[in-house]
């Protein structure tokens, strides 16, 4: 499997993540290294934060973790927010 | 109005614009236009109703659109097939929020009809999703244990939260609550988990499975630590833990069983209205960048910028008087600027005249159902701008004219069929700009207008004495005279004839004038012109006798000399080949005072019509503000308004169209094979009955 990120950019609330969920999902559950990509995201919110969530207990669950490799302001500012913190990049989170 | 009050007025300011649209995308997809896109519009819009009439505690509005939802969501997920029925009741649907919405707003709820109404709507929703929904609500009644004692000084709080499935599809953000508790105190810990999420199979995005335990350091009470959460207490279930040296106290609020008081009171502190409501102001400032403002406050300002007009206009004469050149530069300078200041004034209150013309999808629809024909219609121009307060006395004068082409013009199907037209019938509302006017027309092709028993009708009811030969655009204009109706058959919509004629009283008090155009067989047009704006005009001014007059300068075409060899009675005179029918102001005015010099002539236009007005001098450009004349002066022809020049004088603004009508018709009745021969004008006046002229 390759090693590219999958990317969300844009908004990634509630309005998206019935779309988002499908490629987002299979993504997690696939690739042997899930990416996740969320420098382009210009608005993030709870329920985009959940289908993140959700993808990364998907990855744990088959023996794999899924690494956010970029976040945008919004979503950095989300995640501290939940106090998931750890989760950011470094660059970021510091 | 306090900020409740104000976010309130914002909710039903916008619910409306939802239901506008909700009732849009339900057009357009009965029509079977629309997409996926649609459907999603479709559905965000009655969510969002439904998220902020929660945030009020309008739970009667919130317990509907979940049935609307719903039933949005199976169509949605390809449950459901969109069809004509189906459309029918959710644009019944849309009409009951929007009228429970109406009755919040005004204050008086509880009307029986509407509630018989809502469950009657109820019962139909649910019926389309057969499978019977368990109630998502949990009925565990709430744990009430006694209020701790007052805390004195700040404690940690433990607060775990689970929120309720809908809280996402209900339009709250989980967390904005984090945030907002940020803000009553010091966040010690924040810990988000998953909760009874299923297999990815069965996992949906939208369903909310979030929990948060909070440890907060703070000063607050747990009765205003649990405020914080009052938007999702049915939806979530909330245990607040004192972390103290000794026992902590639990309590278990929530799960439903809160009731929400009164409904229309504020329920909530504002501040939580305010973060709960963010997410949307930010959805939502992100698809337009729009802010709301009052229609009064443009108005005043608007005015203001009409008083600083004149006010400028004052300035500018006495630096005149005075001969003052850097007096002169300044006021020059100074006047260009409030040009600039009236433009963008007047540009703020201009608004598309779309959205008058999309309310009418609806009516020709509904119409179409009640009269058995079928009607497309057309929208052209939807994004033709004119003033607000235009567009608000348009809109009926509008429908009238609307149901009347539906009614009256457009013939059946089994009669257009015959008449070798397609069965549809076609309507289109059109809009444009056209010489400082805005054209709207309405426009079908169904029968047209019948001239001889137009003619006859109007011999019958007396309007016209027998034997009168009109043209025909006099003819079509008829059927604005009041008590006018040539329906053989008098339907609930448009028949008793009542209505015409107010249409034309209507458009005439915008200083506006409507025109028909029909041909047998082929349909008829009524074209309404229309001023853009009320309230400041570009004028021309001039002097008849020691009076001052304003023309509207975008209806000016030229300035001639007055031809010397003009007879004194003529009523027209060649123009570069044209004939040119004129009215001498002198004697419309009935100045007596002999003439000092040249007489010039002003040729004016509107529309395609056009007539020569005789003035004494011709003073320049000016910009007036237009002041309503008077109740008495209403019933005075050839006069639109008057406005104050700089010095302080009254000037009247002159109705051009009215005074084009009244040389046209002079001129032509005095034939072109009498052209020339002296004829007064109080004799044709006697000819065709006053009304004819004005209302």
């Amino acid at each position: 499997m390759e090693r590219v990120p999958y990317v969300v950019a844009g908004e990634f609330t509630i309005y998206q993540v019935a779309e988002q969920k499908a490629p987002l999902l299979a993504m997690a559950a696939d690739a042997d290294e899930p990416e996740l990509d969320l420098g382009g995201v210009t608005e993030f919110d709870a329920a985009g934060m959940q289908l993140v969530l959700v993808a990364e207990q998907l990855a744990r669950d088959a023996g794999k973790s899924l690494r956010l490799v970029a976040a945008s302001p919004a979503v950095a500012e989300a995640f501290r927010v939940a106090g998931l913190d750890d989760r950011l990049p470094r660059e970021v989170s510091a | 109005m306090n900020e409740f009050d104000q976010a309130r007025q914002t909710f039903f300011d916008e619910s409306r614009d939802m239901l506008r649209e909700i009732e849009d995308a339900l057009l357009v997809l009965e029509s079977g236009g629309g997409d996926a896109e649609t459907l999603n519009g479709l559905f965000r819009a009655a969510h969002t109703i439904k998220g902020s009439a929660g945030l009020f505690g309008y739970e009667d509005v919130v317990a509907f659109t979940h049935e609307v939802e719903t039933v949005l969501d199976r169509l949605r997920a390809g449950e459901l097939a969109f069809g004509e029925e189906l459309a029918g009741l959710m644009l019944a649907c849309a009409d009951h929020v929007s009228s429970l919405l109406a009755e919040l707003e005004s204050g008086n709820t509880g009307e029986t009809a509407d509630r018989d109404r809502g469950t009657g709507l109820v019962t139909r929703l649910r019926s389309l999703y057969a499978t019977p929904e368990a109630t998502t609500r949990a009925a565990s009644p709430a744990v009430e244990a006694s209020s701790d004692a007052p805390a004195s000084g700040p404690c940690r709080w433990r607060i775990d939260v689970r929120f309720g499935a809908d809280v996402f599809r209900n339009g709250m953000d989980p967390l904005s609550f984090i945030r907002y508790l940020g803000t009553r105190g010091e966040l010690v810990r924040v810990v988000t988990r998953l909760f009874d999420v299923p297999p990815a199979d069965r996992f949906d995005a939208e369903t909310c499975h979030l929990a948060l335990d909070i440890l907060v350091h703070t000063t607050a009470s747990r009765e205003e630590l649990e405020k914080v959460f009052d938007f999702v207490r049915d939806d979530c279930t909330l245990v607040l833990t004192r972390v103290t040296e000794g026992a902590p106290s639990v309590e278990t609020t929530g799960t439903g069983a809160v009731p929400t008081e009164g409904g229309t009171e504020p329920v909530v502190a504002p501040e939580v209205v305010n973060v709960a409501m963010t997410r949307q102001k930010e959805q939502r400032a992100e698809e337009a960048r729009f802010i709301r403002v009052q229609a009064d406050k443009l108005d005043e300002l608007i005015s203001l910028v009409g008083e600083l007009v004149i006010a400028g206009a004052g300035a500018t004469l006495v630096a005149r008087q005075i001969r003052h050149m850097g007096m002169l530069e300044a006021t020059q300078s100074i006047s260009d600027l409030v040009e600039e200041i009236r433009n963008s004034a007047l540009q703020l209150r201009m608004v598309q005249i779309g959205d008058t013309f999309a309310r009418f999808r609806r009516v020709v629809r509904d119409v179409s159902h009640d009269l058995g024909k079928e009607i497309e219609l057309e929208i052209r121009g939807a994004d033709t701008e004119l003033d607000k307060s235009v567009v608000e006395k348009i809109a009926d004068p509008l429908m009238h004219l609307v149901r009347n082409a539906m009614d009256h013009g457009i013939e059946t199907g089994d009669e257009r069929a015959a008449a070798g037209k397609p069965r549809a019938g076609h309507l289109r509302l059109n809009a444009y700009h056209d010489s400082g006017s805005i054209v709207i027309e309405v426009q079908d092709d169904g029968r047209g207008l019948d001239r001889a028993r137009i003619l006859r009708k109007a011999v019958e009811r007396g309007i016209v004495p027998e034997n009168t030969e009109l043209p025909e655009d006099e003819v079509f204009g008829l059927i604005f005279m009041p008590g006018f109706s040539t329906a053989e058959t008098v339907t609930n919509l448009s028949g008793r004839g009542v209505g015409m004629d107010v249409v034309k009283r209507n458009i005439e008090s915008l200083r506006g004038t409507v025109h028909v155009a029909s041909t047998p067989g082929a349909g008829t047009k009524m074209a309404i012109r229309l001023p853009l704006t009320l309230a400041i005009i570009d004028g021309f001014l001039v002097t008849v006798g020691r009076s001052s007059y304003v023309i509207p300068l975008d209806m000016v075409v030229e300035c001639i000399e007055l031809p010397a060899d003009i007879p004194a009675h003529a009523q027209h005179f060649n123009l570069r080949g044209e004939v040119l029918p004129f009215l001498r102001m002198r004697d419309v005015f009935q100045v007596e005072d002999s003439v000092a010099g040249h007489e010039s002539v002003v040729v004016v236009r509107n529309g395609t019509s056009r007539a020569g007005l005789v003035v004494d001098r011709l003073l320049g450009e000016l910009q007036a503000v237009i002041k309503p004349l008077g109740r008495i002066f209403r019933d005075l022809q050839g006069i639109g308004g008057s406005t104050i020049l700089g010095s302080g004088e009254v000037a009247l603004i002159l109705d051009v169209p009215a005074l084009i009508a009244r040389a046209t018709r002079n001129s032509t009745l005095a034939g072109p094979a009498t052209a020339g021969i002296p004829r007064s004008p109080g004799r044709l006046l006697t000819e065709i009955p006053s009304s004819l002229e004005r209302e």
